[in-house]
């Protein structure tokens, strides 16, 4: 807890009274005990348009917390905003406070470049680079530094394609372009490359939209596995994927967090009534 | 579909149909007539391309051959090198014309008269001496030896002798007196007179002469000129457009310089050889006719049509390919160098190719630059007086001997083929960044 004696005063106005009486009230627990990630009243403005309002949350260490919610919501927006991949959007303004181990990504000490060597982020279309599948997993560490030489190198490699569980497929052609793999390949490589320089807390924007049913599932099993060593924090349009692989859900609703819980309440007794109507599929 | 709801559905299913049978043929007839107007314009456009290459190749083509003539050249040494000192100074200083003239006398025993010898001389072009003494001083040891050498025949032997002067036209209009015209048939049936390859014309530079006008001059002008442009236009362009799209802040000043670029590109080029002239000549005080300023010129000309294609080319790398590299947390510069860069180099080097292109056709700011001048020298280096190949087309074109018209399209065909070569080079290049992502 050791960000939150800074952000503790902030954390008391999560809703603003007039919306709080409008019923925008964040139900649910939304601290953890072992939180990596701290956000307290994070709001995100596109120009004019606000996209996020008011969210508050904690993102704990070894597990996943599934972020559902119709279209337009503001769960990506939210996600981008945990490695400042928002920054790179010239209208977008983001306030109120993001705590990576209790220091605040936001704050103009922190380096934006080594705040993305601790958060990855894995992405709705599988995006690897135009370059062979050894080069892919190991660009990532060759930017940092953290291999001394060939040898670690080829090391951190083949552990991160071991551990994304593609290894066994591309051992035998690590020199073939990484954009020649299938969908659900290619997106696993995208998730080798990221664990590849051991971050603190992986970002999943829709990781299997694009992928077939059992390139799904392969996926599903590996967020299953990585949550050993990792926060995963993951947006899914599937309702059941946020039951399969979550133990926390937040849902979002035009920009609110409307309510955080363990996946299995959230699911089975959802206490709002949007995230009843949601999860009931009457819209989304 | 079961039949219940297909037939409770039939009216107005029926009707619809009815209604899109209706436009049907009107729609295809439509696209029928759409696509005979396009085949009618690529038909157009490219029975102009055929008309231009034959009519450039057709007046070209035997520019590759010239006439030479078969002389026996004695080189006297009471000519030559009466004292018998060896010296290059010596022999350089005779008069080569003397065993031309001689050789032509042993040939035509029978031509007494002044005038009429005059006449016979002026078949061998001038060009012959020099050609003598350039194989005298290269080996002085010659002199006093006798050599039978194909020397330069004059230009209008040569028009007559590829047909482009008609035999039956009158003497006047074809420039040789009727002897004259007996002589060349004379040594032709001597086989001592044929069209040889033309090498003069590939390592000489210009003259006043229209056989001893080469082309090779204003090749290596246009090749220099082009150097300089390459080397300064390329990095500067993508260095700008990299900076102005990757990390420029999006604002009016932005705004202002991007709407400047584009306009500059719209900039008629002979502005820009004005521009040359009172910046590099008059201020910083570069030779004229320079390649160098030539090259700086295009390069001025050049850099908005690659700032452009080079933003264009950028613009269109994908931007999951920048979040990825962001994502793995590269740095701006990284990012740009290692992914959008390498994405981005197939369509910059087109931009370049294009502007490269452009630049070689052009004419106007080197007319302005001094690159207009007759030269005969070829140049050796960047500060060199020289020419380049359209300015020389246009020499030649308003040059009044016939042979000059063959030279004008053999120098344009020699253009193409310096453009294709570098198309070519370019087509290599770009297949071997061609990246798929």
């Amino acid at each position: 807890m050791t960000g939150e004696t800074t952000h503790a005063t902030r954390g008391n106005h999560v809703v603003p009274p007039e919306r709080a009486e409008q019923g925008f009230r964040t139900i649910g627990e939304i601290t953890t005990d072992n939180p990596v990630v701290v956000c307290r009243g994070v709001n995100v403005h596109y120009g004019d348009k606000h996209a996020i309002r008011d969210v508050s949350l904690d993102i704990a260490h070894n597990e996943v917390i599934a972020m559902i919610g119709p279209s337009g919501c503001g769960k990506s927006t939210f996600l981008r905003c945990i490695n400042r991949l928002n920054d790179t959007i010239p209208t977008a303004r983001v306030s109120g406070s993001i705590a990576l181990d209790g220091r605040d990504i936001y704050d103009k000490q922190q380096d934006v470049v080594q705040l993305r060597a601790r958060v990855g982020m894995v992405f709705q279309k599988p995006n690897p680079f135009p370059k062979t599948v050894y080069e892919n997993v190991a660009y990532g560490p060759r930017i940092h530094g953290l291999a001394a030489d060939r040898t670690e190198l080829d090391e951190i490699v083949q552990t991160s394609l071991l551990r994304a569980g593609l290894w066994e497929e591309v051992k035998d052609r690590l020199e073939s372009p990484g954009t020649a793999l299938s969908g659900g390949q290619q997106q696993r490589l995208c998730i080798a490359r990221t664990i590849a320089v051991s971050p603190e807390v992986i970002l999943m924007d829709e990781p299997c939209s694009a992928l077939d049913p059992i390139a799904t599932a392969r996926i599903e099993d590996l967020i299953d596995e990585l949550r050993r060593n990792y926060a995963i924090c993951i947006v899914t349009h599937s309702m059941q994927q946020a039951a399969r692989v979550s133990q926390r859900t937040a849902y979002f609703h035009l920009g609110d967090l409307i309510e955080v819980g363990s996946t299995d309440q959230i699911f089975t007794n959802p206490r709002h009534k949007l995230t009843e109507d949601y999860i009931t599929g009457r819209f989304g | 579909m079961s039949e219940q709801s297909a037939s409770g559905a039939l009216k107005p299913g029926q009707k619809n149909r009815q209604r899109v049978e209706a436009g049907l043929r009107r729609r295809y007839r439509a696209e029928a007539r759409f696509r005979a107007y396009g085949i009618a314009a690529v038909a157009l456009g490219l029975s102009f391309v055929a008309m231009l290459f034959v009519s450039i190749v057709s007046t070209g083509w035997t520019i590759f051959r010239q006439a030479y003539v078969l002389l026996e050249i004695s080189y006297d040494a009471d000519t030559f090198d009466p004292e018998g000192t060896g010296d290059p100074e010596v022999i350089g200083s005779g008069d080569f014309s003397a065993p031309i003239k001689a050789s032509m006398r042993e040939l035509f025993p029978d031509v007494e008269a002044r005038a009429e010898r005059r006449m016979l001389y002026g078949l061998v072009s001038d060009g012959a001496q020099f050609e003598l003494r350039k194989r005298l001083m290269a080996g002085p040891e010659a002199v006093g030896s006798r050599e039978t050498l194909w020397v330069l025949a004059d230009d209008r032997v040569d028009q007559l002798l590829k047909g482009k002067i008609g035999r039956d036209q009158p003497a006047d209009l074809r420039g040789l007196s009727d002897e004259e015209v007996a002589w060349i048939d004379r040594l032709e049936q001597a086989g001592q007179l044929e069209l040889r390859f033309n090498r003069s014309f590939f390592t000489q530079g210009d003259s006043r002469e229209p056989e001893q006008a080469g082309i090779w001059g204003a090749l290596v002008g246009s090749a220099l000129t082009l150097l300089v442009t390459l080397v300064l236009s390329f990095p500067i362009g993508v260095a700008a457009a990299v900076y102005l799209e990757e990390f420029a802040a999006k604002n009016r000043l932005t705004d202002f310089i991007e709407v400047n670029i584009n306009n500059l590109a719209a900039v008629p080029s002979i502005v820009f050889g004005l521009l040359g002239l009172a910046v590099f000549i008059q201020l910083f005080g570069l030779p004229r006719s320079a390649p160098l300023v030539g090259g700086l010129v295009l390069t001025l000309m050049t850099l908005p049509t690659i700032i452009i294609a080079s933003r264009a080319a950028l613009k269109g790398v994908p931007p999951s390919i920048r979040e990825a590299a962001l994502g793995m947390g590269a740095s701006q510069v990284q990012m740009v160098m290692h992914h959008v860069l390498p994405l981005a180099m197939p369509g910059m080097l087109t931009g370049a190719i294009i502007g490269m292109a452009r630049a070689l056709g052009e004419s106007a700011p080197l007319l302005m630059i001094g690159m207009v001048a007759f030269i005969v020298d070829v140049p050796g280096a960047l500060t060199d007086p020289s020419t380049a190949l359209p300015v020389q087309v246009y020499l030649w074109a308003d040059s009044p001997e016939r042979a000059f018209l063959e030279r004008t399209s053999g120098a344009i065909l020699v253009l193409l083929a310096f453009l294709l070569v570098m198309n070519l080079a370019a087509v290599i290049l770009r297949q071997k960044f061609e990246r798929r992502w």
